[in-house]
């Protein structure tokens, strides 16, 4: 039965949404995560808030990023390891829309509560509130790319036994502009400052790993499940 | 026409090509390094305000050159081995990998020894030393990733694919980190990029970068040559070349 393409999309992310729900754990240990990597730097550096509201844009940032590595290990694998993934390969299908959107549910079930919670953690570290919304904007732009990046690497790293340590060698450095504009959006609104330059890189970032990202995941995605 | 680029992929015929080219990148390279060599620490003029200390450029901005031009070879040899999937692409691919890593690691070393009479740290959060640090971190991505794999033919395409991804990503990397960097410091103090530069100094610059580039090619020759052994060591034609 033939499936228009719109369609399949829908029928992927609620496939995956169904899912998470019945594991709903997993989907909360990233955000977990980033709560306690947040916790760490006033542990870790100085409690007194006037110090922590200066590095607050690149925590905020910096956790994100690491929570969302975290969150790509479960991307792909399970869907690998049972076969799913190699029916799709020969489905002919376009591999490359069906893990775009597979990177999209991903991004809902793992950018998205970050997104949800981040002023949570900016009040904490003492972020001005008047920054809260490019925050909030800098991660929803951001958390697209790093997903979508992330997901190149895990189609990658996929087939490798224990490529947990592998998959952040690969992605944070391919990530670093991300955390570069994001940070810079949060730092400049926190000083009062018009964010809208890092924050139109930040989305001309997200358009390229959204347009170009889903062709490299495809062909990562052949190899890996090929044997 | 094609049948000089079929016959590179014919590992015997690569493999007696790089040994018949080897002397001829090998001994060139030899000589433009010590000419260069010469006249940038002997005849080039001391910098106005650096003194001799500048004449650490010219191991400096060749290996920050041959960094980035080998990274572009490597991921060129990576699509070319992946759209006509030639093995001898793959095989030089994964040759470039650890020279380009040293050519790196040298500029960040060389990079740095400048940096601590000039700016009077080791390290300075810098655009051009970050950007570098970055595609070492990309070059180290790229060895782990290859390293993984047991199989070398999947080795050699899911490397293929992140070259590829990377070199896309290497201009957006190093122009973000420059923007990043001019907000954040002042100018720094010296910079390499002073609007005239003596043709003294630059013609031994020139010189040393076309000596480094010469050098590659005679160690790809011997590294290519290797990663065919290693890759056909079970082949018949071996033990004619004996």
């Amino acid at each position: 039965m033939a499936v228009g393409i719109a369609r399949l999309a829908v029928l992927v992310i609620e496939r995956d949404l169904r899912l998470a729900v019945r594991r709903w754990d997993q989907v909360l240990q990233p955000l977990v995560f980033f709560l306690i990597v947040t916790t760490l730097f006033p542990l870790a550096t100085d409690p007194d808030m006037s110090q922590l509201r200066r590095i607050a844009p690149g925590v905020v940032w910096v956790a994100a990023m690491l929570s969302s590595l975290l969150a790509l290990e479960s991307l792909f694998r399970p869907d690998v390891e049972d076969g799913t993934m190699e029916q799709w390969t020969l489905s002919g299908q376009p591999l490359a829309w069906l893990l775009l959107a597979k990177t999209a549910a991903h991004w809902l079930l793992s950018g998205l509560p970050l997104v949800v919670i981040s002023p949570l953690v900016a009040a904490a570290l003492g972020l001005e509130s008047s920054a809260w919304k490019v925050l909030i904007l800098s991660l929803l732009i951001g958390t697209i790319a790093l997903s979508m990046i992330g997901a190149i690497g895990a189609a990658l790293t996929v087939g490798v036994r224990r490529g947990n340590v592998l998959l952040a060698l690969l992605v944070l450095p391919l990530a670093m502009p991300v955390l570069i504009f994001g940070a810079r959006a949060v730092d400049l609104a926190s000083h009062g400052e018009s964010a809208v330059g890092p924050l139109n890189l930040l989305a001309a970032l997200a358009m390229i790993s959204v347009t170009l990202g889903p062709f490299a995941m495809a062909a990562a995605m052949r190899i890996s499940v090929e044997s | 026409m094609w049948t000089w680029f079929h016959k590179l992929a014919s590992p015997p015929h690569a493999y007696r090509a790089a040994g018949v080219l080897k002397p001829w990148f090998e001994w060139p390279a030899l000589l433009v390094i010590a000419a260069a060599a010469y006249g940038g620490l002997v005849l080039a003029p001391p910098d106005y305000q650096q003194g001799d200390g500048f004449r650490i450029l010219y191991v400096h901005a060749p290996s920050a050159w041959m960094s980035m031009f080998v990274y572009v070879s490597m991921a060129i040899a990576a699509a070319v081995g992946l759209i006509w999937r030639m093995k001898l692409a793959h095989a030089f691919a994964a040759s470039c990998a650890p020279v380009g890593a040293s050519f790196t690691f040298l500029a960040l070393v060389t990079g740095a020894v400048w940096g601590k009479p000039m700016w009077g740290t080791w390290w300075v959060w810098d655009a051009r030393l970050t950007s570098e640090l970055i595609l070492l971190f990309l070059y180290l991505g790229y060895m782990a990733l290859r390293a993984s794999f047991d199989d070398p033919q999947r080795a050699d395409r899911a490397s293929a694919v992140l070259a590829i991804v990377g070199v896309i990503n290497v201009p957006i990397i190093h122009y973000s980190v420059v923007w990043w960097n001019t907000l954040h410091q002042g100018a720094t103090v010296t910079k390499l990029d002073t609007p005239s530069i003596d043709l003294a100094m630059l013609v031994p610059l020139l010189a040393m970068i076309v000596g480094f580039m010469l050098f590659f090619a005679a160690v790809m020759c011997d590294r290519v040559r290797a990663e065919i052994l290693r890759r056909e060591r079970s082949a018949s034609w071996l033990s004619e070349v004996g």
